[in-house]
């Protein structure tokens, strides 16, 4: 019943035949739209290493891609609302004689800051290297995390 | 290498690959950056693949055709949301054609902290290929 009075009777109040044309094309606007805005948020700082930034209701998480790299040779520090992360890629040349076909991947030394949204608690900030891929997790500070505020019945 | 010992690394997008004819999953896919040299003895393969896991790695030499397929998983826990994003993840995929004759049986492949080494010997030129003709 609902169905037929659907069709019969449009209830989201177009004026003229072409109301419902122009609605389709505003959603369908807001869908280009909102496809876009995920696939290509990104945008590139120009200073190595690139880094995704990501949050969850206790912590920040800062990514970057650092392939050969180990923790050690990673120089990371924080403060209440900064990170920087400093080091050199090396790639080790076991033989000198040997002859190139392709030579895409470099080395170098990066140093970078990166300022983060809110404050943070710096005691407690952790990173790991795994894989190639530097993960620190900060947690948030007390005072910036979301509260639950109760309402009262009276 | 002396004179790149102290340049300063450039940020660099990873290259997605779009023109890919075929893929059966959804996702991004990406160029890795290799290093290929070789000495008279062998073919060298030094790929940057981070974030990725030994057991991840499919590589294959099939009629001299080399493929690297690296199925990398997303590191975000589902309930983290995106503040800004720089780089994206997704699977690796290249392939080389190799002009010498490998040994197939001697390919030797390391991962470590995300950089994967492949070492292809070349079969000795002096002696006659052997080939084995499987069962299966």
């Amino acid at each position: 019943m609902i169905f037929r009075r659907r069709i019969d009777v449009p209830a989201w109040g177009w004026t003229t035949p072409f109301g419902e044309l122009e609605n389709l094309r505003r959603q369908m606007d807001l869908l280009t739209e909102g496809m876009t805005r995920g696939l290509w948020r990104e945008t590139s700082p120009g200073v190595f290493p690139l880094m995704n930034l990501t949050e969850d209701k206790d912590n920040y998480y800062v990514r970057a891609e650092l392939p050969g790299l180990k923790a050690e040779d990673l120089d990371i520090s924080v403060t209440a609302d900064t990170l920087s992360i400093a080091g050199e890629r090396k790639l080790p040349i076991e033989n000198e004689k040997v002859k190139y076909h392709r030579r895409e991947r470099e080395a170098g030394t990066f140093s970078r800051i990166l300022s983060l949204p809110a404050q943070v608690d710096t005691g407690r900030v952790d990173a790991k290297c795994v894989d190639g891929l530097l993960s620190v997790i900060l947690p948030k500070a007390e005072a910036v995390k979301p509260k639950q505020i109760a309402v009262k019945a009276s | 290498m002396a004179d790149t010992e102290n340049k300063a690394l450039q940020a660099k997008e990873k290259l997605e690959i779009t023109g890919q004819a075929e893929q059966s999953r959804p996702g991004l896919v990406f160029n890795p950056t290799v290093d290929i040299f070789e000495t008279d003895n062998e073919i060298t393969l030094m790929a940057d693949i981070p974030g990725a896991k030994a057991e991840d790695l499919n590589i294959d030499l099939h009629d001299s055709l080399l493929t690297l397929e690296v199925d990398v998983k997303s590191p975000e826990e589902p309930d983290e949301e995106d503040i800004f994003r720089e780089y994206r993840t997704g699977k690796y995929f290249r392939q080389f054609r190799l002009s010498q004759v490998i040994d197939q049986s001697k390919i030797d492949a390391e991962l470590k902290d995300g950089v994967l080494g492949l070492r292809l010997p070349k079969v000795e030129a002096a002696t006659p290929r052997r080939i084995s003709v499987r069962t299966s």
